[in-house]
């Protein structure tokens, strides 16, 4: 097999599996190692710098580094490394003196429009350059859908205000309270480029008999949840039925449950692992007592005389067709019925751009999408950019942060004159954490314990509240705490084979059996004669040759737990413990070096 | 040294034996020796035979002397009986261990200063006396513990790390063992687990007198150009004439071999060693043909590893000495002080 070339960034990037699954790539690790070393306001400027919005995603982030992280492989749970984050933010002081300098203005104007997570890491990214960046949005405060459709009682006002405010003070014009109804208008007044973060603004309706006539007890989810918000709503029926089974559906029927309704249940089509909701949305929604029914399929809405009363389901089934695909078919049960005095509608969003007129140019898709790059984000009119759920659909803030950051990249060489389809390798930081013969700059003693719990305010009183915060957050024991189950995984164990005598003894101290020296051959034959069969094939093995006995030396990256106990046995300093920090390059002169 | 102890962290997918026991349940302390020393890996062979025998570690006694190697019992079977005795005198300690209990299994460790030096008189009885055992000495060929100098295992023309030459006869202890008597005799290094690992489970399941001689270099002080026990030097000069598998009871026998590839020797207690042979006229049950063969590679500098004699119908000093079956623990009062009739009966004998 080939002999693995760790001097490609991906390799090691990809050993660090939560930074690899994050669409933003926090360097976790670093953030959660300062963590533990009350550092809280140098974790924060990691985060910060890299996702932009720490306390809010600390709270509500999707989180698909948790299930990417090590630590589940090796025992039962992974790190809670979102709700480190928000330590980091709970904890920091004085961050508004370290905001970055803004340079003096280059020239050249940009316009964003919305002024959610996508739009503001733009105006985050280019105001400080120079760029002259102005911000539309409809509603009267900036933040978007972080605003808008996340409950206070998961997020509260202050952390947005705060966080927003990062951004503002940075120096964009904030256009609010002002609808963009025209990009050929917008285009017209000479912006250098245009990025569009409008979200994916419209709730999907169901359109079943008695909708009509029951309009009034029937509710779009996320227009209800911003509602709620903005404190136009404040009461809901006592008996009511969320329909879907996403995060906006269990925000819907959380949010109910503190403003009146007391018998809230949740009706899903599918099954309940096959629900969109985060697996821990679903707890919280279950642990206030609102039970969450699958394979029913709404048929009616029953009214008496236009007011509702309830609902009709069918009883369906999940049944693999002759091609292996699922369908959901019915079982021939009788109809369910349900009484309610209220729905909440959360079946799904979807993207609208009506103000995008068809004639200036922009090429839309079949589902009238805009044709967008992938890694450019630049759309058929080279100078428009979109991102966040703008681009390809819904799907979270995290992800708008990382579309955010691409555009403001694609902006900055594009208005720099650089091919924006080259995109900017990242950087990378190599340093070996040998102290002393035995000893290392990294905590890399193993703790046993298991993951711990995020206290929770009393139930009885944040049910009585929609703005009391649920979650307490980790206090700083509990941090560290939490922080000491990170296992460094960003410290690799590098080999340099050339100095290696084949004496066994990483082999006979590693803990998890990653290493074997053996006979060369190729990857699948030689993932089954390892000392532990390496049978997790999205985990790399690495592979090195140049050994004295003509053998190669194979580690599993699959279990390691970067303790550099093979490092410490070693007796020619084969095995070394080096952090690669990888720094994902940002719009800036960094990213127009050609 | 390391500071850390060994994570208990373990990979999801680690095997159990009979006994329910993971490989880990068979370790000991993290070793506190240098790194990369080869007798850590012994101890990881130790560890690995034993828990692929399914052995319960209480019924495992391991003794030994002085000495880096000594230190290692430390570093296995920690739920396991052990005794640090005095420089040289494991077998001694050993030998007493076995005549009181012989219910258990009795692992020597020992090294070449201590077995070739101040323990030699020891070793030499013990074997001839044909005490049952597994005596593992690990050999490195110098007293790494005082800094390197030549121990009595080292060859003749042998160089120190300072580069002075060794102008004493070295101590063959395989040899020596063959000469006093050992029913089971092999030799092995460190760095090949493959071989080593079916050699100490044969040894442990073998009733009868095991000496087994295990180079390990020493990172330290002996694993440089010039030495004949460096891993180089060792991996260049190692000549094995077979390849060991162990069978116990009523194993199935899954692998294929060729015919003539095998040789099976049944002990008598009914296990199987399996020994795939590497060179063709070898024969481990011919003590007189072992000798020469030895004498003659010792003589053109190369070494001799694998199962190198063993004598299936092997006996055990109990055997001679027709001791009580049972353990002294286990005997009672009645069995010990039998009355005044049994005392008339054996004078009666003797008149």
């Amino acid at each position: 097999m080939q002999s693995t070339d760790i001097s490609r960034p991906d390799y090691f990037h990809k050993v660090v599996d939560c930074q690899w699954a994050c669409p933003a790539h926090t360097p976790v690790p670093e953030y959660i190692r300062l963590i533990a070393d009350r550092r809280y306001t140098d974790a924060y400027m990691i985060n910060w710098k890299s996702n932009v919005f720490p306390g809010i995603l600390g709270r509500t982030c999707d989180r698909p580094c948790e299930p990417a992280c090590r630590r589940g492989r090796v025992e039962e749970e992974p790190v809670a490394i979102c709700r480190l984050k928000r330590v980091a933010a709970d904890n920091k002081s004085g961050f508004a003196a370290l905001l970055p300098k803004v340079a003096p203005h280059n020239g050249k104007k940009i316009a964003c429009i919305g002024a959610g997570p996508a739009s503001l890491t733009v105006a985050r990214d280019l105001a400080p350059l120079g760029y002259e960046v102005h911000v539309y949005d409809a509603d009267k405060k900036a933040g978007g859908m972080i605003r808008s459709q996340i409950p206070r009682f998961r997020l509260p006002e202050e952390v947005i205000d705060e966080e927003v405010g990062y951004i503002t003070a940075l120096g964009p014009v904030m256009h609010l309270q002002q609808r963009v109804e025209s990009m050929k208008a917008l285009l017209a007044e000479g912006y250098d480029a245009i990025f569009v973060g409008t979200g994916a603004p419209r709730g999907r309706d169901l359109d079943i008999p008695g909708r009509k006539e029951a309009a009034a007890n029937i509710h779009i989810g996320i227009d209800w949840l911003s509602n709620v918000s903005f404190e136009h709503t404040n009461k809901i029926g006592r008996r009511v039925i969320v329909l879907g089974g996403g995060n906006t559906a269990m925000d819907c029927c959380r949010t109910a449950r503190r403003l009146g309704g007391e018998d809230v249940k949740v009706i899903v089509r599918s099954g309940f692992e096959e629900m969109k909701a985060s697996p821990w949305e679903k707890e919280d929604a279950i642990g206030e007592d609102i039970p969450i029914l699958n394979y029913l399929v709404p048929k009616a809405f029953i009214h008496d005389g236009g007011k509702l009363t309830g609902m009709t389901f069918e009883k369906v089934k999940a049944e693999k067709d002759a091609k292996g695909r699922r369908n959901l078919v019915p079982t021939g049960e009788p109809d369910q019925h349900f009484d309610c005095d209220d729905v909440l509608v959360a079946v799904g969003q979807e993207n609208s751009f009506p103000w995008i007129e068809r004639d200036i140019g922009m090429t839309f898709d079949k589902w009238n999408m805009p044709i967008v790059g992938e890694e450019t984000m630049q759309s058929s009119i080279p100078n428009v950019f979109f991102g966040g759920d703008a681009a390809f659909g819904p799907k979270n803030i995290i992800w708008a942060v990382a579309h955010g950051h691409a555009a403001a990249v694609s902006i900055d060489m594009f208005l720099n004159d650089q091919d924006i389809s080259i995109r900017p390798a990242p950087g990378v930081t190599v340093i070996s954490q040998k102290m002393g013969i035995h000893e290392w700059s990294y905590d890399n003693d193993i703790a046993n314990d298991s993951r711990y719990k995020v206290p929770h305010r009393d139930k009885a009183v944040s049910l009585k509240d929609v703005k009391a915060e649920v979650e307490l957050g980790f206090d700083q024991i509990l941090g560290f705490k939490e922080a000491q189950r990170c296992l460094n995984c960003d410290v690799q164990t590098v080999f340099t084979p050339k100095v290696c005598i084949e004496c066994d003894a990483c082999v006979d101290i590693c803990p998890m059996d990653c290493i074997t020296f053996t006979e060369d051959g190729d990857e699948a034959e030689l993932r089954t004669r390892l000392t532990a069969p390496a049978i997790n094939l999205g985990q790399d093995l690495y592979v090195a040759d140049g050994l004295p006995t003509g053998r190669v030396m194979v580690k599993d990256e699959d279990v390691c737990l970067h303790c550099g106990l093979c490092a410490e046995r070693c007796p020619t300093g084969a095995w070394d413990m080096q952090k690669h920090l990888i720094d994902i390059t940002q719009a800036g002169p960094k990213c127009r070096t050609r | 040294m390391t500071y850390i102890l060994k994570p208990k962290l373990h990979h999801p997918s680690l095997p159990k034996n009979a006994l329910g026991f993971t490989r880990r349940d068979y370790e000991g302390r993290v070793s506190t020796l240098c790194a990369g020393c080869g007798h850590d890996s012994i101890s990881a062979a130790i560890i690995q035979a034993v828990w692929e025998l399914s052995i319960e570690p209480h019924r495992v006694a391991k003794i030994s002397g002085i000495g880096c190697s000594s230190k290692t019992p430390d570093y296995f079977l920690s739920q396991s009986h052990g005794f640090n005795s005095v420089h040289g005198r494991m077998p001694s300690v050993l030998t007493g261990a076995n005549l009181a209990n012989r219910d258990l299994i009795y692992l020597g460790v020992s090294g070449d200063g201590d077995s070739a030096s101040i323990g030699l008189g020891q070793f030499a009885h013990s074997i001839r006396r044909g005490v049952n055992m597994s005596y593992i000495v690990e050999n490195n060929g110098v007293y790494g513990l005082t800094k390197g100098q030549f121990s009595a295992t080292s060859d003749k023309g042998s160089k120190s790390k300072k580069g002075v030459e060794n102008t004493e006869s070295g101590i063959d202890l395989v040899a020596l063992a063959l000469q006093l008597g050992a029913t089971y005799v092999g030799r092995s290094f460190s760095g090949d687990k493959e071989q080593l690992v079916p050699l100490i489970k044969g040894a442990l399941s073998h009733h009868g007198p095991a000496f087994l001689d295990v180079i390990s270099p020493c990172v330290a002080f002996n694993n440089h150009t010039g030495s004949t026990k460096s891993f180089d030097y060792v991996r260049e000069h190692n000549e094995a004439v077979n390849r060991l598998d162990v069978i116990l009871g009523r194993t199935p026998i899954t692998a294929e071999y060729k015919a003539g590839e095998v040789r099976e020797v049944t002990q008598h207690d009914g296990s199987v060693l399996r020994l795939r042979k590497l060179h063709d006229d070898y024969d481990p049950t011919d003590k007189i043909g072992a000798a020469n063969y030895l004498q003659e590679r010792h003589a053109e500098g190369e070494i001799v590893t694998g199962l190198l004699y063993v004598d299936p119908e092997a006996t055990d000093l109990h055997d001679r000495l027709d001791t009580t079956a049972r353990p002294l623990n286990q005997l009672n009062t009645a069995d010990l002080t039998p009355g005044a009739d049994a005392l008339a009966k054996i004078n009666a004998s003797l008149r």
